[in-house]
């Protein structure tokens, strides 16, 4: 349907309400995804690529940190909104002009705004999203590893001195102690 | 008529489920034992209303009853009848129903198969899950009831053809049963905190309720996957949207909670972070149906606009999860602390999965609720997508999967990581003969890639040296080693399948995102072209009649070396009702990968259709390693020990493979 027509499920405006949307994109669920998925160009069509394939691979991995702003969540490089179309060849163009990745990407946000940054930069306020990973490993091991650590000091504080027995406790001892064995 | 009955049925489910909720808590807290016993019947009253409930909807679908609302807006009289059936739970509103349905299930089932559980544990199980179903009864009832009648209507509106596909009708059951499956554990959690006490029994009785929602919620989410992957046209499997994440969370944290019960069961070690995991696999389960559910995804506009089921779910969370949290503040450090162990130890590298796992799933966690909290706070506008995830998650689940190999072969307590080590050599070894392999094959790169399928190779590898060190292959007998292999439990089996499974997925999906080759090509007919070895002739397109769509079929014949090989028919589809169009991509599969095919558009300045091809080397890997996952959760699922629930264990000392 890619090639059709705009995405139904990933495209607002295409007729159903966002409930049903919601629901339909529900569905695309999948597995565990390690490692970078190099996923190629979807919806590019063959009159919009370069000839040079160096400078078409690289229009492509520009194109999949791009997002396609009328879209749900989908880069340029998969969408077929019209939109993404005009990106791309935005994208081919100032590539074809020797732009770098990086003049390229800053040229279309400086245009769309930083929404069009599927890889958000790191700013004051991206900050928290960037440092959040390392901050919750260091966070969760500590306090996993406390806990542990912790319990340890106490059994072994436990073991090498042991609580001193109250006086009820040393005569209920006292009385086992010398009971004759039954 | 039926479908009154069954309006009426799911209000009688909610009188019965606050009585459930109710009695048997209040039977439990003045130790009561026949308002205890309150909650047996009603549990199973409360699954067969619902169930009548259900079955009505599902009624109202197959007759195509279209003076029900719900029916005419998702349903059409000449949709095949599976579609029919899968439509009942294709829509909002008869999801939830499906939501409570499955929720009644699993209530029932403690009821049916809990006997060995003592009565006050049981009694409060069934009580929170009452609680659960009482707040989803009555969003149904409220705000969401699938029984709403319109002026009858000649036709319906139509079920999206997309959605229309064998696997796709299965998704969401699986999905939902794993979802909501995680309320047993949040159940025995709230339940424990209530009491004050868990002990090693009560991990042995939340294991097998728990692996059964993450067998579910392994097959459901590889069903989504699988069905994006052919049927979006272009062999993408995971897109890192906000809806797959929401049911990818819900699995990390249950797979932390299934390796932190397992510390808990053996060593009474854990137990205070077993009850908040349990909490929060739930928890996310919940989120994930809040954030689908709600609207706030397509945007936090949306949510302002139709907010009433938005706030109404966001309250049942509120409730649900700050409710059991502060209960967990309030009781959790009442609750006695058991087991020692030294960091180089099963408890250690089962600790360490939990610290990665649960620093993964919190990373997509914060990269999926990021955007949202940013702009509702300050307006600002970001996008957080695929380059974040892998950028952030990626390099969390690399050192489990380096250690993951490791664990099972440190002893309890106090292991031995150099003796760990030499036993996997043989794992090692193979990792590094494919290291240097798959960089001789593909010495142009991704120079990140070999390391992958390497890592992949040592997951599986390792999980084979474990049986090996198990069976002592190569070091008894053939007997001995037969005798042990029949001997060795079910649950072990099933915890070296899953981690082979997971060995196999991370190859398939190295491989497939680095090495995938593809081409898009205008063709007329008689033309050819080259993929990955494979010489494919375009003969041209003719036009089609299915059952309720017509299509334009492409004809592409593939030979390999001159030698034909098959016929692939790539079509573009469109349905009746609703009007919508669809590409049906044709896959060839060959052990090597798939050959993948999409027909497009026509060209319009003549130069023939758009042909899309994409050969996806070892793609079915990324499925066959979430089947062996599941098969691996069932065999253990089967293990007599864990089904017979929970008798004291006889001490003995530590097992490990190395015995």
């Amino acid at each position: 349907m890619f090639v059709l027509r705009p995405h139904p499920k990933r495209h607002p405006g295409g007729g159903r309400d966002p409930v049903h949307v919601s629901v339909a994109i529900l569905v695309v669920t999948a597995l565990i995804a390690l490692f970078y998925a190099l996923s190629p160009a979807h919806a590019v069509e063959p009159g919009e690529m370069l000839k040079d394939p160096a400078l078409e691979a690289r229009a492509r991995r520009i194109s999949q940190e791009l997002r396609c702003l009328v879209c749900q969540n989908q880069s340029i490089d998969d969408s077929n909104a019209e939109l993404a179309r005009d990106l791309r060849v935005l994208v081919r163009e100032r590539l074809a002009a020797g732009d770098s990745d990086a003049a390229v990407l800053a040229f279309v946000e400086a245009r769309y705004g930083e929404f069009v940054l599927l890889r958000p930069p790191l700013k004051l306020h991206t900050f928290v999203l960037w440092a959040a990973p390392l901050l919750l490993l260091v966070g969760i091991a500590l306090y996993l590893f406390r806990r542990t650590r912790q319990r340890r000091a106490q059994a072994g504080g436990a073991n090498q001195q042991p609580s001193q027995l109250t006086s009820a406790e040393q005569q209920r001892l006292d009385a086992l102690l010398k009971r004759p064995p039954a | 008529m039926i479908t009154e009955l069954g309006h009426f049925a799911l209000i009688l489910a909610l009188g019965v489920a606050i009585v459930q909720m109710v009695l048997p808590a209040w039977g439990a807290h003045v130790r009561e034992p026949r308002l205890m016993a309150v909650g047996e019947p009603a549990a199973l009253a409360q699954l067969t209303l619902i169930t009548i409930a259900f079955l009505s909807l599902t009624h109202a679908y197959v007759t195509s009853d279209f003076s029900v609302e719900s029916v005419w807006s998702n349903s059409h009289s000449m949709k095949p009848l599976l579609y029919k059936v899968s439509g009942v739970w294709g829509n909002h509103e008869g999801s939830m129903l499906l939501w409570v349905l499955i929720l009644a299930s699993f209530a029932a089932a403690v009821a049916l198969f809990g006997g060995n559980l003592p009565a006050t544990l049981r009694a409060n199980v069934l009580a929170v899950q009452s609680g659960i179903a009482v707040a989803f009864l009555a969003f149904i009832v409220l705000a969401s009831n699938p029984f709403t009648r319109i002026p009858p209507q000649p036709e319906g509106r139509g079920l999206n053809p997309i959605l229309q596909d064998p696997a796709l009708a299965f998704h969401p059951p699986f999905l939902y049963a794993g979802y909501v499956g995680l309320s047993i554990a949040f159940s025995f959690a709230v339940a424990a905190l209530i009491e004050g006490r868990t002990d090693a029994a009560w991990a042995r009785w939340v294991r097998p309720w728990t692996l059964a929602a993450w067998i579910c919620l392994t097959l459901g989410i590889a069903m989504g996957s699988w069905w994006a992957y052919y049927e979006l046209g272009w062999g993408g499997w995971w897109f890192w949207d906000p809806v797959e994440n929401a049911s990818f969370m819900p699995w990390l944290a249950a797979t932390a909670l299934l390796h932190s019960a397992l510390v808990m069961e053996k060593r009474e070690a854990l137990k205070v972070w077993t009850i908040l995991l349990a909490i929060l696999a739930f928890s996310l389960s919940l989120m994930g149906t809040f954030l689908v559910r709600s609207g706030v995804l397509t945007s936090v506009h949306a949510f302002a606009v139709d907010p009433r089921r938005g706030v109404f779910i966001l309250a049942i969370m509120g409730l649900l999860v700050g409710g059991s949290l502060a209960l967990y503040a309030w009781r959790a450090p009442r609750l006695e602390q058991g087991g020692l162990f030294a960091p180089i130890s099963r408890e250690g590298a089962l600790v360490l999965n939990n610290i990665l796992l649960t620093t993964g799933c919190a990373t997509v966690f914060i990269g999926t609720l990021y955007p949202l909290l940013l702009e509702s706070l300050t307006g600002a506008k970001i996008s957080v997508g695929p380059p974040y995830f892998n950028l952030t998650f990626v390099p969390v689940m690399l050192p489990l999967l380096l250690a993951m190999p490791l664990g099972p072969f440190l002893a309890w307590k106090r292991g031995d990581l150099a003796g760990a080590l030499q036993r996997l050599s043989a794992a090692a070894l193979a990792a590094l003969v494919m290291l240097v392999i798959s960089f001789a094959l593909f010495w142009r790169g991704p120079w990140l890639a070999p390391f992958g399928i390497a890592l992949g190779v040592w997951v599986v590898g390792g999980a084979l040296c474990e049986w090996g060190a198990r069976v002592k292959l190569f070091a008894a007998g053939n007997e001995e080693v037969l005798r042990r292999a029949r001997s060795l439990p079910r649950s072990a089996y099933g915890g070296m399948l899953a981690h082979a499974g997971i060995g196999l997925s991370v190859i398939g999906i190295v491989a497939t995102s680095a090495w995938q080759s593809e081409s898009v090509v205008a063709m007329k007919p008689g033309d050819r072209t080259e993929i990955a070895g494979y010489e494919l002739t375009f003969r041209g397109v003719a036009p089609s009649q299915g059952a309720n769509y017509k299509e334009q079929v492409g004809l592409l014949a593939v030979s390999r070396g001159g030698a034909a090989v098959t016929e692939l028919t790539p079509s573009k589809r469109i349905y009746d009702a609703p009007r919508q169009a669809t590409t049906e991509a044709a896959i060839h599969v060959a052990i090597s990968g798939d050959l993948y095919a999409v027909l497009g558009d026509e060209m319009t300045d003549g130069s023939g259709f758009v042909v899309r091809l994409y050969f996806n080397p070892l793609v079915r890997l990324i499925w066959l390693g979430a089947l062996v996952m599941a098969l691996g959760g069932a065999l253990s699922l089967s293990d007599r020990r864990l089904r017979i629930g929970a008798p004291r264990r006889a001490r003995r000392p530590a097992p490990s493979p190395a015995e």
